[in-house]
């Protein structure tokens, strides 16, 4: 038996401090982050929600319009019928990529050092177009948030990656290139490396140099050169703080839940990434099974397909039949799906989530999402027969 | 604005580029629009560039190797085959072909510094994936004749397409001479004319059309041809449109439904008559919000086609359901086939 999902027990702990909301592209991450944020402060906690990219309405609903890199509240939170007396409060902000990026750059360099990094046309590329500068700073922002101390629980949305994988990935990546060893060696090989490394790679690797400079142009090696070594002074100071937030991941105040659709890709990235997080020893609270679809009506597809043939006079009660028996066949499918990932991991718990018909445009409509994750799904009704 | 499903200019392109919003199954597409181009004795490429062995699994297939190979066989004859093109791979192929890296070339890769390279110049990585697609478009075979009748390409999705192809772009940050460089004055050229298509997947829902309708914009703006807007996963519409507009307030006429069953013989339950109310309700809420969003579509898209739902799950039988709908469509490649 598949445990469930208790997302009230999850955001009612006191200690559980963060949670993060993984998933692959399109499965409705964003959306559910918010509506456990939002369900978190309705409840009494003091919440911050850290947003990547919300579509236009639900940015609306939060109070995103305006810029700004900083939690602010949204009105309206906990809701006035909850009483005065309640302590919970929804603080909202959406990810500024390139802002948080140059304020980690001021924080951690002289001025002129972090004028001349800014500066640095490398500079624009990396911190604008780098695959993994999202990540990056989602996990530095998170980090700051986590260090003020301002709130009882955080719960982060990640960024709309095919693969749930690179929130975990990016970092390291990004900290491998800005290690600098590669550069030195591409600017001037004859220098860097070390003899043992020169030696291995002899000739060849000044002809690759050689090549590569050829090809990516003796400018950009020179502002790549320039802007590592600028960042090399602040390089250690970066990589404690990734290596801080890396282990606040795995600390257990911390949870992730994973978001998936009912389709085969979404429950493959989430089968794997709930392996990694095993692997990784990161807390996993469970699975957000979005936009189900289960069955109103216990009513077989077969005998409402069989009903609509005789059922030419009646046009609108044959169209009934025909759009229930569909849906059966639909949350059969998602059943099927359901089945196939628990099986391959029996202790994750699950909830699902019925779709709601039109898009998540306010709070009310978070607020049903809201409801629908912390309600079970009522078991399907089984299949009556038609008398 | 009255969109036609594939209209002749798009059956003179040879690049076929596939892109969409992440979730909306531009892989699953991709592979149907191949096998469909390749029937009736066309030879089709198709192409994977972010290294996700995506074209494997639909095909369910072992991961594909760089290197070309037979993938499926089309409708009426005709093949398609598949290529992952992996960018360090084409690099170092690249760089082999001017200098002699030998062993170095693999060691360098083994330590990263393909990747490093490629990560310096983000452009670079595109400007070779896309270099690669064009060498296939252009390649002939003894006789002259293009090797294949078209190459699609399951490119990134809708927000990094059109940097994906914006290779004046990536090249004004790479050396201004070199191997290159040269190279990729052909793609620009390829690219922006009407040999080059941008086809974007999209589901019948409020982000992925928006999305969609942006990137429409964001090609025209870029000098890059939009070709069709190609709707997966369509669902059939079972209500009379002229019931719709209430069911979807909530009001359905359960006396109605009821006395229809019992026309019939039917006898339900109030609670299961209920549940077919509220089913009922959320049927045309999707209807009314899908029939909106295929207004927009058919606002902004010249061509647009529509592949359906599969209740299964895509399979490689089903691969072929799908490229029948796109070929009943009108989808087709120019190429005169002789025998």
């Amino acid at each position: 038996m598949t445990p469930i999902l208790d997302v009230d027990a999850l955001v009612d702990d006191p200690a559980i401090r963060i949670v993060v909301c993984c998933g692959s592209g399109g499965v409705g991450k964003t959306t559910t982050s918010a509506a456990l944020a939002l369900r978190a402060a309705d409840r009494g906690r003091r919440t911050a929600v850290l947003t990547i990219d919300p579509a236009r309405r639900l940015a609306q609903a939060l109070g995103l319009t305006a810029l700004g890199n900083e939690p602010h509240r949204v009105d309206g939170v906990p809701t006035p019928t909850n009483g005065s007396e309640a302590p919970g409060e929804l603080h909202a902000m959406m990810l500024d990529m390139r802002r948080t990026f140059d304020e980690m750059v001021q924080s951690h360099a002289t001025p002129e050092r972090a004028d001349a990094i800014l500066a640095n046309p490398f500079y624009q590329t990396i911190s604008t177009s780098f695959s993994g500068t999202q990540e990056y700073m989602a996990m530095e922002k998170l980090g700051q948030l986590a260090a003020s101390g301002a709130w009882d629980l955080i719960v982060v949305d990640t960024p709309p990656s095919r693969s749930a994988l690179d929130f975990l990935d990016a970092p390291q990546r990004m900290s491998n290139f800005l290690d600098g060893r590669m550069i030195r060696l591409l600017s001037s090989p004859a220098r860097a490396g070390g003899r043992g490394l020169r030696k291995v790679l002899g000739a060849g690797f000044s002809l690759f140099a050689k090549a590569v400079s050829t090809i990516l142009g003796g400018q950009l090696l020179a502002d790549a050169s320039a802007f590592v070594q600028a960042f090399d002074t602040m390089f250690g100071g970066f990589r404690e703080r990734a290596t801080a937030t890396y282990a606040l991941l795995r600390s257990p105040g911390t949870a992730f839940v994973v978001v998936a659709a009912p389709e085969p890709d979404a429950l493959r990235e989430a089968a794997y990434f709930v392996d990694r997080l095993r692997s990784e020893d990161m807390p996993l609270a469970g699975l957000v099974l979005n936009r189900t679809h289960p069955v109103l009506a216990p009513l077989t597809a077969t005998r409402a397909r069989d009903a609509a043939d005789d059922l030419a006079g009646a046009p609108l009660a044959a169209a009934v039949l025909r759009l229930h028996a569909d849906r059966v066949d639909r949350a059969a499918r998602e059943d099927r799906l359901l089945a196939r990932f628990s099986r391959a991991h029996p202790s994750v718990a699950v909830t699902r989530v019925s779709a709601v018909p039109g898009d998540v445009a306010d709070l009310v409509g978070l607020r049903e999402i809201g409801t629908r994750l912390a309600t079970p799904d009522p078991a399907a009704p089984a299949p009556a027969a038609v008398t | 604005m009255h969109p036609s499903g594939w209209p002749p200019a798009l059956s003179a392109v040879r690049l076929h580029v596939v892109s969409g919003k992440g979730g909306t199954g531009k892989t699953t597409v991709a592979a149907a629009l191949a096998l469909a181009l390749a029937s009736s004795g066309r030879r089709t490429l198709l192409i994977e560039v972010e290294g996700r062995q995506g074209i494997a699994q639909v095909f369910d297939t072992a991961p594909l190797p760089y290197e070309e190979r037979r993938i499926a066989v089309a409708p009426g004859g005709g093949e398609v085959r598949a290529l992952a093109i992996d960018p360090e791979a084409a690099l170092l192929e690249y760089l082999e072909m001017f200098y002699r890296l030998g062993v170095a070339g693999r060691t360098l890769r083994k330590m990263g510094a393909i990747e490093f390279a490629t990560t310096l110049a983000p452009g670079l990585r595109d400007v070779l994936l896309t270099g690669k697609a064009k060498e296939c478009v252009a390649r002939v075979d003894r006789d002259g004749r293009p090797v294949y009748d078209a190459v699609i390409v399951d490119a990134p999705p809708t927000g990094r397409v059109v940097t994906f192809l914006d290779v004046t772009k990536a090249m004004s940050e790479l050396a201004r001479s070199g191997p290159i460089h040269s190279q990729s004055e052909g793609v620009v050229r390829l690219v922006h004319s009407p040999r080059t298509a941008v086809h974007l997947v999209t589901l019948l829902e409020d982000l992925p059309v928006t999305e969609t309708l942006d990137t429409l914009a964001d090609l025209r703006a870029a000098d890059l041809r939009p070709g069709a807007v190609i709707v997966n996963r369509m669902r059939p519409q079972w209500l009379p449109d002229r019931s719709v507009g209430a069911a979807a307030d909530g009001r359905v006429d359960a006396g109605r439904i009821r006395s229809g069953l019992a026309s019939a013989g039917v006898n339900l339950a109030p609670e299961v008559l209920d549940g077919l109310v509220a089913e009922t309700v959320e049927h045309a809420v999707r209807v009314e919000a899908e029939a909106a969003a295929m207004g927009r579509l058919r606002a902004s898209a010249a061509s647009l086609l529509q592949v359906p739902n599969l209740v299964d799950g895509v399979d490689l039988g089903s691969l072929y359901e799908l490229a029948d709908a796109l070929l009943a469509q009108g989808v087709s490649a120019g190429t005169e086939v002789t025998a």
